[in-house]
């Protein structure tokens, strides 16, 4: 087991280290940067006292060096003018737009993000594990129908347009609150019971609106699972031999089914990240999905390569768990290596 | 009895007619596969539907000018947000000539709002192939025919107008040129990345499946929606509507070739040990050639039934894209443009008919997923 773990974290790393790559690459894709383009303005109104901050930091953070040497230094591989240490060392870089350290820029942000996904998977699994194992049992069913119904709106409907349209009923005819994750009167203030009961009131939506196109391929998935799984001897026998309806199905084909359904989680999370970024765009989330978006927009580079950077970071990290519940779950995968 | 010369073959002498019966418990399996795949097809109500209805809509594309009785930019300040126009066919009783309800604008001063009023009481024939306003037809010559005119002197917003009084229903039609062709385009990408590079890893197996294997992983890995966001942000803003277009199909296809790389490794892997690609070997056939003529049409059905998947979540992508302004900028036409107008909640409140853009994008992506699951259970025929 800790060869495996030791193998599996191994490969993260590796991929991580591609990733940011990748990343970086892209996010300075788009010609010049958020500096030249604002000491080209600068110029073009004549100031030169600002012009001088803005070259400051573009020396500051060796935005004036080669892109790879950019990139090694933004990592932290190699060491940056002035002390500038990079990511390794835990200096996330400076965003220019919002004229703050990264890491104060995305302070709240981070673990919302993680707040929010979490939530979401939460949901995806408490609502599709019974639907799906009621909609295999059930196959023909009316339940099978509804649930069938259900998973096809939310794979065919565009996930923003679905926030939209529970942000106005749910507003209208229930009273959850719109947008943000917290009341305003809270803002800022320290934990409480009441802050907390707001948070849980404003999750709702994007919990529901996040996790719907999740729950629809969940339950497809565990349904046919089971379905499979309900067709073999073993369950007949046990019929046969009296077993009653509930224990029949979850004693053994709901346990083998569950193999792949933990598997998923692999695949289900870059979705669940992805449509979380732009759900919060949507509903003015104060997760990262926003910040990215700006970031984007003004070619804050350090701030938007952090931001894609912490969101694969975080799909890696759930494929990760689902590998170790897996191989917890599953000794072939311990002690075969890898089983696909 | 004579006996039998060994020496001799022993054939049938009676004559053989196509109506020969074949023979065997199982004359259902014994059809032509191309037979059996379209019957099993047929038997699948939904995807036959859905793929009528995509034929449909394919079909209209390169006709949207001839179909829209507006063109998709044209403003008319009289008529912001003004409700959609409801066609009459019937009037007291009597199937007549269909008709609109001619409208007029008033403001409302206290909400500062538009009022419109419908006047029941006149009617206005819609006109039928008729002359409008003038276009020029696939850039080539000058033409002016419409299929649906609005009547004359009158308004024809079938689906209601939008901020800046243009068609809604116009610009539903012409968008549906950008929507519909976006996926095709990235599904072309993506099939021809993922079939050559999980071709090459599956057939030479080595270093060469270790990097591709690498390379999914990776892609895998990272969250679609924000690197699509990223790449498109770097298509440079001065660039023209189609260029951008391309340019964002492109995008779509860059991130969507791992699944179908990875089933066509697999594929490949298990079909490599085959005697049929040995005999080919043997004879000299290069591996291009093998991977081919012999290979991929052996996995063509999952080709098929995986791009058809994949196009509905290409279409859903551009919307998003464009729906957030990094994708497709007006004055390009797209739905998810058109939904970009309907972002904020006070249009969902009031003018409803603007977002009607979600109608057609909800059945064009359900429509791909009953017709891939259609073709999926029709291409498996032995099964």
């Amino acid at each position: 087991m800790i060869r495996y773990l030791a193998n599996r974290l191994m490969t993260m790393a590796l991929t991580l280290a591609v990733v940011s790559a990748l990343v970086f690459f892209i996010v300075n894709l788009p010609p010049g940067d958020f500096l030249s383009n604002q000491i080209a303005e600068l110029q073009a109104q004549g100031e030169s006292a600002s012009i001088e901050k803005a070259e400051f930091l573009r020396k500051q953070y060796s935005l004036d060096q080669p892109q790879w040497k950019q990139y090694f230094i933004w990592l932290g591989a190699m060491p940056g003018p002035d002390g500038y240490s990079g990511l390794l060392q835990g200096d996330w870089g400076w965003s220019f737009e919002f004229d703050q350290p990264v890491s104060e820029v995305l302070e709240e942000a981070l673990w919302l993000t993680v707040v929010v996904n979490l939530a979401a998977m939460l949901f995806i699994y408490v609502v599709s594990l019974p639907l799906g194992t009621i909609a295999a049992v059930r196959a023909g069913g009316i339940t099978d129908y509804v649930v069938a119904i259900i998973g096809y709106i939310g794979l065919a409907t565009p996930n923003f347009l679905l926030a939209l349209i529970l942000l106005y009923y749910g507003q209208q005819y229930l009273g959850i609150p719109i947008g943000g994750l917290v009341d305003p009167v809270y803002e800022g203030e320290p934990m409480s019971w009441a802050k907390f009961k707001s948070i849980l009131a404003h999750l709702i939506v994007p919990t529901i609106v996040i996790g719907t196109a999740g729950t629809a391929s969940m339950i497809r998935r565990l349904r046919a699972n089971l379905l499979d799984e309900l067709g073999k001897p073993y369950v007949a026998t046990a019929k046969a031999k009296g077993v009653g309806p509930v224990k029949r199905v979850v004693k053994y084909p709901l346990r083998a089914a569950l193999n792949p359904f933990i598997a998923d989680i692999g695949n289900l999370l870059p979705s669940l990240v992805s449509g979380s970024v732009l759900v919060s765009v949507v509903l003015s989330l104060p997760t990262l999905g926003p910040a990215l978006l700006a970031a984007l927009r003004s070619q804050d580079h350090y701030l938007a390569g952090f931001i894609l950077l912490f969101v694969s970071a975080l799909t890696l990290v759930g494929m990760l768990i689902s590998d170790i519940l897996l191989a917890i779950l599953d000794p072939r995968i311990r002690f075969g290596g890898r089983s696909r | 009895m004579t006996p039998l010369d060994p020496n001799t073959r022993y054939t049938d002498t009676a004559a053989y007619g196509d109506d020969t019966d074949i023979g065997g418990a199982r004359p259902d399996l014994d059809m032509p596969t191309g037979k059996l795949i379209r019957r099993r097809f047929m038997r699948h109500r939904l995807a036959v539907v859905s793929a009528l209805f995509l034929a449909f809509l394919y079909l209209c594309i390169p006709f949207v000018e001839l179909i829209a009785p507006y063109s998709a930019n044209q403003r008319n300040a009289d008529y912001l947000y003004a409700p959609p126009q409801a066609l009459h066919f019937f009037h007291e009783g009597a199937l007549v000539a269909p008709y609109v309800h001619p409208v007029t604008a008033k403001a409302d001063l206290e909400k500062f709002q538009w009022t419109y009023t419908q006047d029941q009481t006149q009617r206005q024939t819609v006109r039928w192939f008729c002359k409008g306003e003038p276009y020029r037809f696939w850039g080539l010559f000058e033409a002016r025919g419409h299929l649906i005119c609005p009547p004359e002197g009158g308004t024809l917003y079938l689906l209601g107008a939008d901020r800046l009084g243009r068609d809604v229903f116009s610009r539903l039609v012409y968008g549906m040129r950008i929507s519909l062709t976006v996926g095709l385009i990235g599904i072309t990408i993506s099939l021809l990345i993922g079939v050559t590079l999980g071709g090459m890893a599956g057939y030479f197996g080595g270093w060469i499946d270790s990097t591709v294997q690498r390379m999914i992983e990776v892609i895998r890995s990272l969250p679609e929606l924000p690197i699509w966001l990223a790449l498109s942000a770097a298509v440079p803003p001065q660039w023209s509507p189609v260029a951008v277009f391309f340019m964002i199909s492109v995008i779509l296809g860059l991130l969507d070739w791992p699944g179908l790389a990875r089933a066509v490794r697999s594929k490949l892997l298990s079909l490599r040990e085959e005697e049929f690609v040995r005999a080919a070997e043997l004879l000299g056939a290069k591996p291009a050639r093998i991977i081919r003529t012999h290979l991929i049409p052996n996995f063509m059905s999952h080709i098929v039934v995986s791009a058809s998947l994949s196009i509905p979540a290409m279409i859903l992508g551009e919307t998003a894209l464009s729906f957030l302004g990094l994708g497709l900028r007006p004055p390009a036409v797209s739905w998810g443009v058109m939904l970009n107008d309907a972002q904020d909640l006070t249009v969902i409140e009031f003018y409803p008919w603007v977002a009607s853009a979600m109608i057609p994008v909800m059945l064009v992506v359900l429509a791909f997923n009953f017709l891939g699951d259609g073709l999926r259970d029709a291409m498996d025929p032995y099964n």
